[in-house]
This record gives structure tokens, sequence and C-alpha cells, in this order.
């Protein structure tokens, strides 16, 4: 390969961001190199940079930030050393960018075509007729329907899935030789995510565009990048053509990126149900959102509830809690019916069953120590004061593996996963029977789920707890689940035990679902779309 | 490349331990962070709240005492002159001190006992509670609130009484909605659902979990309502129907002396006469709105 | 019906109906008169029969839901009802009718408003919007700090302050505002130049700090750095992508400040002596002259209401989401 190839050569970048009066470095002297059409996945978790990283191989940099030293040197130009005016010639042009949120990234006042085509006409790439038939073109090449008139809607007019299509088509417009993805597919459903995957990869490769994939999940990046670097605090731990790095990663590091797809549970003995809903219907204000739900749980086992945003998942953990009661239907819990609403359960009844959030942040009062935190079911459920309350906090914090020395901190003094931690210790706190598991790993990094589901497991175990464990993460339920149960728009679509319910034959929604789910396999989606088209 | 350790913790996660810090030292680094504006604010805080305190034993003449020569000027025995009917003008503005901030005080501590309440209460409701009062304070602050004053005041008389309860309530719609906005996002946060699930009453769910949560906030807002009410005392007084004589009073200060202005040609001295009361107005919403700037800025985190 | 003009007309009942509601606080504040008022404006003098004659004029001996429409029918045929002052306790009526006294001096008042607010908005606008583009730099934080302390300031500090500058140490301003039908246009700016000057340094303070917060607000969104990463200038950003979000906002803003305007005028009317309608209202405070005192609260609350109503029609018809609905 000759020189001539290399597009964008970034050499010991380094970037800190202005927070709490100081600047702290987020990019640590990083060096990339890309080649004409070539695609890049940048992977790492929360704070590792990877973000900056992408913005400032475009020579932006967010409010707060600065580049300290190093180059970008693209297609022979320092970006880092240009004015604002003359980068702004780069943008919008020869560098593109697709963000995270497309909801919030276009403009709500204008049409989507003229956004879509708004800096090729600028820059005088093409006149505007050209322009707008070429929108279309690549609007029907991104599978997006009525591809004729779906540009002249707004924003807030079309879906997720489709504005998030509709700025990849935006991206391309220009025909630019950099394409940066940041996150495109994050907050999409799986079954979305794999019809935009699709699209982004069928134009990139069609255009022979280089391109850099940041995203925090393996892999979705394994279905674009050639090659994949690895960040971690703002350092690259190591970089590697993708088949490689997922084949044989070098670093632990990178191997900790998909812990939790590694994680096992030991079956357990069958035992009888401890909790059961019958014939559950339940609504906010008029609109219907559990339709006929039933689901028993044994006693001792994890029931994993998976389903999309909307498929009642959650709505099914507020009725058993009794903050939303059911229109009709009844919760049998322990042999006996729970009364409907929480305010004429008994307070026993209220102490055996307990909830852990998804958002630790907001979970806890940002103004109690995790003393009173944990101390407080301990004084209202059990009547415990003074130094037996201390000696029971203490005990609980042992048994979720922090010790005494966090026992005066407040919530924000906390990482993610001690927060967590901390709300587990809650729960267990009111020594319950049963505890409702909301989303509780889905905010938090691969390596921290790890940590958290095997306490969780190890819990279970020793304390003969059953877990209701609701999420869309179907790696999570592989894990830790001993019966599954698929929730779409508000109805079960199936349940029974793991190993049945991801062994085929599966219903119609299970299959979509289950198959939607990127595998460690970089010809995953290839093979997915054959097969989608074959049938 | 570095090579970092990757055998998993949970109490590594966040290796540097902090100090635990009391209130007290936690306070200290703070002021001693504070900018000069709030500094300079909070100096300006303390100096009134000691003169309002002690304002019979630094001021040299009584609140109403009257003296043979009227408009004196500056200097002498009357180190401010006296005014129209030969009070003196140095221990009125000392006495002022005390009546016009303590009025402006009481009113506003008595608008936020009642918009808090309300607020909060319309917060958890969220019911035909809430409903009736947003409804009935949208009502009420579709009327400019001078003007509901003056209203008012010509209806039950100017009296410091009628002027604390009239300037008391029409105030608290604005903290009623300030207390139910944040109290409502507070209210619909994990921490609350799972105190009503652990099965906490209302009591106690309101005191320990919501309203140390709303405090930064409605502490602020104490500040601008403060300096709100009082600019709406002195403007009345100085329209001459709010704090009436022989009170001492900063706004009808300078209404009385208001035409002493004239003479600035002749006497400088006799022409800032009038501002003296209505710079010591000023300078304590000045100072105010500087804390309160500064302590926005410090609770919000915002950094722009 | 297209869903703007719908919420429209469901703005356009709720601001009626709050008029309505308004209308009912001011009427039944002549309700809420101690039972002697009739001697009280007649003084002790009166007699018993000019006293009941009095009360009868005052319709008191009717329920109060008849006076009420009687009251607002002749408020909507420009009736507002006669005077308090004038009367005697001999039973002599020299009072005037109130909207006499009122019309001369609502022209006055909308017309230093009026002037005001032909400096102040757009002196505010470009102030807050540059400071919010430069913002953190010297011009925002001078801009910003002389702000927050004309805000401290008491309209009448300023307007002494101002009085003390330019008409007793160097007069280039009369202090007195004595203005009448006759004055001449040119004669009544420079006669009212100071009050408008005055309330000008107050309402712009008040306007470029919420239009400063506002553009901050707007600039915020993820789609301006969108924008800016699609090649868009400065000024594309502002215009084309800022300014089509930014009519809502700015909207409430000034019509906020101009309400308060409103406010204000009735403070600074007093310290220059300007015939307007804040300073009858005063006067009429003090002399508890009530039929007047209503009529000015009641145009004054019609002003602030259809103010706040015009901003909160203007965010709705230049909403994107309601203006293209799904």
């Amino acid at each position: 390969m000759s020189k001539n190839d290399i597009l964008l050569d970034i050499k010991n970048l380094k970037i800190e961001g202005f927070s709490d009066e100081k600047w702290h470095p987020i990019v640590k002297g990083v060096d990339l190199t890309l080649r004409r059409g070539q695609i890049m996945g940048l992977i790492g978790e929360s704070g590792a940079g990877k973000s900056t990283l992408g913005l400032a191989a475009m020579g932006y940099t967010q409010p707060g930030c600065r580049i300290t030293s190093g180059e970008i040197m693209f297609d022979g130009v320092d970006l880092a050393k240009l004015s604002e005016g003359k980068k702004r010639e780069y943008w919008g042009n020869r560098i593109t960018y697709v963000a995270q949120s497309a909801a919030a990234s276009f403009n709500p006042a204008h049409r989507l075509i003229d956004q879509t085509t708004a800096s090729t006409i600028r820059f005088g790439i093409k006149p505007e007729t050209e322009a707008k038939a070429d929108a279309v073109t690549l609007y029907d090449a991104l599978n997006l329907p009525n591809p004729n008139m779906i540009g002249n809607r707004y924003p807030h007019q079309v879906s997720g899935g489709q504005l998030q299509r509709v700025m990849t088509a935006m991206a391309m417009s220009p025909r630019p030789d950099l394409i940066v993805f940041d996150e495109p597919t994050t907050a999409l459903d799986v079954t979305t995510q794999v019809e935009v995957l699709t699209a982004m990869r069928k134009v990139v490769e069609e255009f022979n565009t280089a391109a850099i994939y940041i995203t925090h999940d393996l892999a979705v990046v394994a279905q674009m990048a050639d090659f994949i670097k690895v960040l971690r605090h703002g350092n690259e731990v190591e970089e590697a053509p993708t088949r490689d790095m997922l084949s044989a990663p070098k670093e632990d590091y990178t191997k900790s990126l998909w812990s939790v797809r590694a994680l096992e549970k030991d079956p357990i003995k069958e035992q009888a149900p401890i909790l059961e809903i019958k014939n559950i219907d339940a609504s906010y204000s008029k609109v219907k959102v559990l339709n006929d739900v039933n689901i028993s749980v044994p006693r001792g086992s994890t029931v994993a509830v998976v389903g999309e945003s909307g498929s009642g998942k959650s709505t099914t953990a507020r009725v058993i809690t009794g903050l939303l009661p059911p229109m009709t239907g009844s919760i049998e819990f322990d042999g006996s019916t729970l009364p409907n609403k929480l305010e004429d359960r008994t307070k026993e009844q209220k102490r055996r069953i307990q909830m852990i959030y998804q958002m630790a942040d907001t979970a806890m009062n940002p103004r109690q120590t995790v003393r009173e935190i944990i101390g407080r079911p301990l004084e209202f459920y059990l009547g415990l004061s003074g130094a037996a309350r201390e000696k029971r906090v203490v005990e609980l914090l042992k048994m979720i593996e922090l010790d005494e020395r966090f026992i005066d901190r407040l919530p924000s003094e906390l990482s993610g996963g001690q927060k967590q931690r901390i709300c587990i210790a809650r729960a267990l706190a009111a020594e319950p029977d049963f505890i409702i598991c909301d989303e509780v790993t889905s905010a938090l990094d691969q390596i921290v789920q790890e940590g958290i589901l095997k306490l969780l497991m190890r819990l279970q175990k020793e304390l003969n707890l059953t877990y209701l464990f609701i999420t869309h993460d179907i790696s999570t339920v592989k894990a830790i689940s001993d019966q599954v149960v698929v929730m779409n728009l508000g109805q079960v679509v199936e349940q029974g035990k793991k190993d049945d319910v991801f062994s085929p034959p599966h219903p119609e929604y299970t299959e979509l679902l289950l198959s939607s789910v990127p595998e460690m396999d970089p010809d995953w989606l290839t093979n997915l779309n054959k097969v989608r088209q074959a049938s | 490349m570095s090579q970092e350790q990757t055998a998993y913790s949970a109490t590594d996660e966040v290796t540097s331990f902090l100090d635990k810090r009391t209130a007290w030292s936690r306070t200290k680094i703070l002021l001693r962070k504070s900018p000069a504006t709030a500094r300079f604010g909070m100096i300006v805080i303390a100096i009134y709240i000691f003169v309002a305190i002690f304002a019979p034993w630094i001021a040299p003449y009584g609140e109403a005492e009257v003296f043979a020569q009227p408009y004196a000027p500056w200097g002498g025995e009357h180190l401010l002159g006296t005014d129209q009917i030969g009070r003196d003008i140095y221990s009125r503005m000392i006495y002022g001190a005390r009546n016009t901030v303590g009025i402006a005080l009481v009113t506003t501590i008595l608008a936020f006992v009642i918009g808090g309440g309300l607020g909060l209460a319309a917060a958890i409701n969220r019911s035909w509670l809430d409903q009736l009062l947003s409804r009935g304070v949208d009502v009420l602050m579709a009327i400019p609130s001078l003007i509901f004053a003056l209203v008012l005041l010509s209806i039950f008389g100017s009296s410091a009484i009628n002027l604390i309860l009239i300037i008391a309530i029409l105030d608290s719609t604005r903290v009623f909605r300030l207390t139910r906005s944040v109290a409502v996002n507070v209210v619909v946060m994990d921490y609350v659902e799972a105190a009503r699930l652990r099965g906490e009453g209302l009591g106690w769910i309101m005191r320990r979990e919501i309203l140390p949560n709303i405090l930064p906030p409605l502490v602020a807002e104490f500040g601008l309502r403060f300096c709100f009410v009082f600019l709406t005392i002195a403007a009345l007084s100085f329209l001459g129907v709010g704090i009436q004589p022989p009170t001492a009073d900063w706004g009808s200060m300078v209404r009385e002396n208001a035409s002493l202005i004239q003479f600035a040609q002749y006497d400088l001295k006799a022409g800032l006469t009038p501002l003296l009361p209505a710079s010591a107005i000023a300078l304590l919403t000045v100072a105010v709105n500087f804390v309160v700037d500064w302590f926005l800025h410090h609770t919000s985190g915002i950094k722009d | 019906m297209h869903p703007i003009v719908a919420t429209v007309i469901q703005r356009l009942f709720l601001g009626i109906a709050t008029l309505f509601v308004v209308s009912i606080i001011i009427f039944s504040s002549i309700e809420m008169l101690p039972g002697d008022f009739g001697q009280a404006v007649l003084g002790q003098a009166a007699t018993e029969e000019t006293v009941a004659a009095f009360r009868k004029e005052l319709g008191l001996d009717k329920p109060a839901y008849i006076r009420y429409f009687d009251w607002v029918a002749g408020v909507i045929q420009g009736d507002l009802g006669t005077s308090f002052s004038g009367r005697a306790a001999s039973g002599v009526d020299r009072s005037r009718p109130v909207a006499e006294l009122i019309a001369p001096r609502l022209w006055n008042t909308l017309f230093l408003a009026g002037m005001t607010a032909i400096i102040a908005v757009p002196l505010a606008l470009f102030l807050g919007i540059t400071a919010a583009l430069y913002r953190n730099t010297y011009y925002d934080k001078i801009v910003s700090a002389s702000t927050l302390t004309t805000i401290s300031f008491p309209e009448f500090f300023v307007a002494y302050i101002l009085i003390l500058l330019l008409t007793a140490l160097w007069p280039v301003f009369p202090s007195l505002a004595n203005i009448d039908v006759s004055t001449p246009l040119g004669e009544r700016i420079y006669r009212s130049a100071l009050p408008a000057l005055t309330l000008t340094l107050v309402i712009v303070a008040h306007m470029m700090r919420m239009t400063r917060a506002a553009i901050i607000n707007l600039l915020a969104n993820p789609y301006i750095q969108m924008a800016r990463l699609s090649g868009a200038t400065q000024r594309e950003v502002i215009l084309k992508h800022a300014l089509p979000n930014a009519w809502a906002p700015i909207a409430t803003v000034i019509a906020f400040n101009l309400a308060y305007l409103v406010v204000g005028v009735v403070v600074v009317e007093v310290v220059f002596v300007y015939p307007g309608v804040g300073q009858l209202m005063v006067d009429s405070v003090t002399s508890r002259d009530i039929p007047v005192v209503q009529a000015c609260a009641l145009i004054f609350a019609i002003t602030y209401i259809f103010l706040n109503l015009l901003a909160d029609i203007i965010g709705i018809i230049t909403n994107p989401r309601l203006l293209h609905p799904k």
C-alpha cells in the first residue's frame, strides 16, 4: 500500500476537558491511522475518551475541551492547527458526522430533505435539484419507506430508526472521504438496530467511504469495522483486524469487554412458585399496556422478563409492587393473594418484596449517606437502632463486597457499580424473599455488570432469594436466568425454561428478537440478512 | 500502551478515598473559593444585620425625634443633616435598616411558609388539590402584583400588618410555582418511589426525601424573593401607600426628601440626601443578588 | 381543524376565562369595603339621606351579581363609573366620570411605554444575543455584571440618579414631565426623555439577562452542534438553526418585560409627575377612590393578560411540532 492511501493520521493526540475548576486529561496521547475506504471501530467503556477522539478526528472539540498536543493529519493537512473557519470547509464536505441521538440532532424547524442536502448545496458539490434527487436515491439505498416523500417530512414526524438512517443519508450526501459514526444505534431497540446497521453498512460499502465507528458494543462494531481499536481511560489498549481481535484478543481488558457473555448459571432444583400473577390487565389512564399477562416464578430461581421498549416489562414490575393496581387479575404471593394496591398491603408483605432500579443514581437520595440509606429499612422493618443497626449495616456492606469505610459516603462519592451495590444492600436489609431487578445492569459497563451479576447470583444461593429480572439484553438473560418470559406489546409471547426458550422452534416474535441480537461474529449480519431474505 | 490492572474489585472502583469532611470544613473550603462579588455581598449583608439588630445603640438620636432645624446641612450635630420636619437623617437611616429590612424579611418568610407548604402539598397530591391551587395561582399571577397590592391597600388601608399580609400572599404565588415545579421533579425520582414501596408515611417522605433535595433552589429563591419583596415594599412606601410615618423607612425617606435634589447645584450634599436611603436599598439588593448568583452557580454546577 | 387553530382558540378561551375571574376579583374589591364607607367618602357631616342616596347610586341595594353584570356591561361600553372625589357631605356632586379622567392619561402612559419599548426591546435583544454568543468574554462579563447591578436598583433610585445628573448638575432635560394634549410631539418626546430613559435602563437589564439565558439554552441543543459539524458558519448557525426555534422564548421574554414595563411605569410616573394612569392610580389609592382604582387595575390587568396571551400564541404558531403535525 502506498503512503498516499493514508487518509487520516493522528499522532500522539492529547485532549483535556475542564471540570471542577481544573483541566483533566481525556485522551492521553493516542495514535490513529486510517486508510481510504477503511472502517475503524473505536470501542471502549464510559470515560474511555472514544467520543472525544472520534470528534477530534474531525478537528472538533466540544465546548470545555481543548487539544493540548499532537497532530491530526487529514489528507496531508493538520486539522489541529487550522482555524475554525478553515476547518469548516472540511466539515459537512469531506468529513461528516452521524450523532447518537438523531431525534435531538435534527433541527425541528426544517424539512429532512433540506437538512440532508444543506451542506452539499452550501459547498457547491451539487446544485440543489441534483442534490435532492441524490438524497432520494440515498433514502432508497438506506431502505427508507417511501423515499420520494419522506424528505418532505419534519424530524418529529418519523421514527427514531428512520431518523438515524436519514442522518446517514445526510452524512453521505456530500460524498465525504470520512464519516464519523458516534454510537449511532445505541438508543435503538435491537430489532431496529439490525435494519439501521444493515442500511449503514450497505451505503458505506457502496461508496467506499472511510469511517470511524464509535460504540461500546463489540458485537455491533464487529459487523461494521475492518479493524478495531480498544480504548480505556484515554489510552489505547490494543488495535487489531476485527477477526483477529475476536478470535484472539491479546489484552485481558479486551476479553473483559464480553465478560457477561461468558457468565453461566448452574441449573437449580425446581421448586414450587413463590409468585404467580394471573390474567393481569393494566392501563395508564386510558391506554392499555398489559393484556392478560400470566407469569409464574418458582422459589429460589431467576425469571428473566425480556422485551423491547413498550413491551410492558417494566409495567409488570409496577403491577407486582402495587404501584400500578391492575384493572383485572390477581397476584398470588407465597400461597396468599396480595392486595392489588400498595396502600392495602401490610408492612410484612411490603418487606418481603423488594425492588432494585436501573438507575442507581436516582434510586438513592443524594442527600443521605450510605448509613442512612441502608439503615432506614433496618430501622423501619426490623426495628433495629443504635449499635445493632450500625453492626448490621457493616455486615450488609461486607455482603456486597464493600467495607465499613463506605458508611459515611454520599451517593455522589461512589462509582456506578458501587452505587448499584448499595441499592442491592438496601434491598437485602429488608430480608426479602423476592427481589425485582429492573434493568439493574443496563446503565453499567461490561466489567462492572459482570461483577454485579455474579454478586446477585452468589446472594441468591446464600439467601435462597427469588429474582424477577427485567431486561432488554439477551446476553444478560442467557447469563443469569433459569426461566425466561418474552414480552411484546403488553403480552407474554413465550415463557419457559431458558434452554427451551433459546432453542428452536420459536414463536415469530421470539425468533425476530433473538436473531436480532448481534453476535461476536463478523459474518453474523451478512448471514442473518441472507437468511431473512431467503424466507 | 499501558498495562492496566484488570482484576476486578468493587472497592477499587473509586481508588482515591476521600477524607470525610465535616459540614463546617466544607463550608470553610467553599468560602475560601468564593468569588470577590460573593464575599462583598456577604460582608454587606452581615453589616446590615448588625445595624438592624443594634439600631438603638448605634443611632445617636431617636427614630422620630424632631429637632428645631429642618433641612439642616450635613456635618456638625447631624451627620447627614435633618429632614423636612427636623428629624436626624443618620438615625433614621439606621432605624430604617431595622424597619424596612425587617418588614421585608417577615413578609418573605410568610410568603415561603404559605407558598412552600402549598407547593409541596400540590406536588405530592397531583390531583384535585394541585389543579385547584395551580389554577388559582394562575389567576392571581394574571394581575401584576404591584397593581394588585395597590388595589388591596386601597381597600384595607396601609398598615404594616396589612402590607405584610398582602405582599406575602401575592408573593407566595411565585414561591408556590417554584416549589411545586422543583418538588414535582423530585417526587418522580426512584428514591421517593422506593420510600413509598417501603411503606413510609407522607410526613417522612416530605421531610426526609423531598425537602432536603429541593432546599438549594428554595434557598436561592428566598434571596431573590426577598429582593423582590424588599423592592416592592420600598416602591409602595415611596408611593406613600406602604410603611407609614413616623416609622423610619428608606422608601418613604426618599419621597420625603426628594425635593432636596434640586439643590444639588448649590450644595451637592443636600442633593445627595434623598439618594442615601435609595442607595441603602440598592446596596442590599445588589449584595443579596451577588450571593444568590454565586450560590446558584455553585449548587447547579453550571460552568457556563 | 388544524391543531394550531385549535390550540390558539383554546388559549384565547383561557385568556378570556382569566380575564373574567380577574374582573370578578377587581369588582369584588368594592364589596370588601367596610360598611361605613359612604360616610367616610362623604365626610362625617353627611346626613343619613345623602349617605343612603350615595349607597343607592353605588347600587349597594341590589344583589352583587346584578351589579357585576351592570359593571361589566358599562365597562364594555366605555362607562367606567363615576369617581368618588368631588362628593361633598351636602350631597353636592361635582364628581367626574372615570372614563373622562382616564382617557387622556391612558394615552400619555401608552406614549411613554411605547417610547421606552422602541428603544429598550432592540437594545436588550442585541445585548442579550451578543452576550450569549460571546459568552465568558470580558464583554459578556461586563454586560452581565452591570445588568445584575441595575436589576437590584429600585426604579426611583435610577430615576433620582438621572435627575441629579441630568437636571440638577448638568441641566439637559426637564425634571418634571408636564405634558398635556396640546404639547407638540417633539416637545413631548423631550419632556418624556428622562422617564423613558429610566424605564429603559430597568427594562433592558431584565430583558437582556433573560434573552441571554434563553439563547444559551437554545445553543446547548445537539442540533446546533450538528449544524456546526456540517460546516455551517456562525452566522448560519444563528440565523438558520437557532433563530427559527427562538421565537417562542424571545416572545416570552419580550412580553414578560413589556408587562413589567406596565408596572414600572407607576413608580416612574410618580417620580417625574408624569400625567399617566399610574400616577392617577396611586393618587386614587391614597384618597381611596375605589372606582378609579378599579378602572386602572382593570386596564393594567388587561394589558398584562393580553401581552402574555400574545407571547403564548407566538410560541404556538412558530412551534414546528404543532405547525406540522404527524
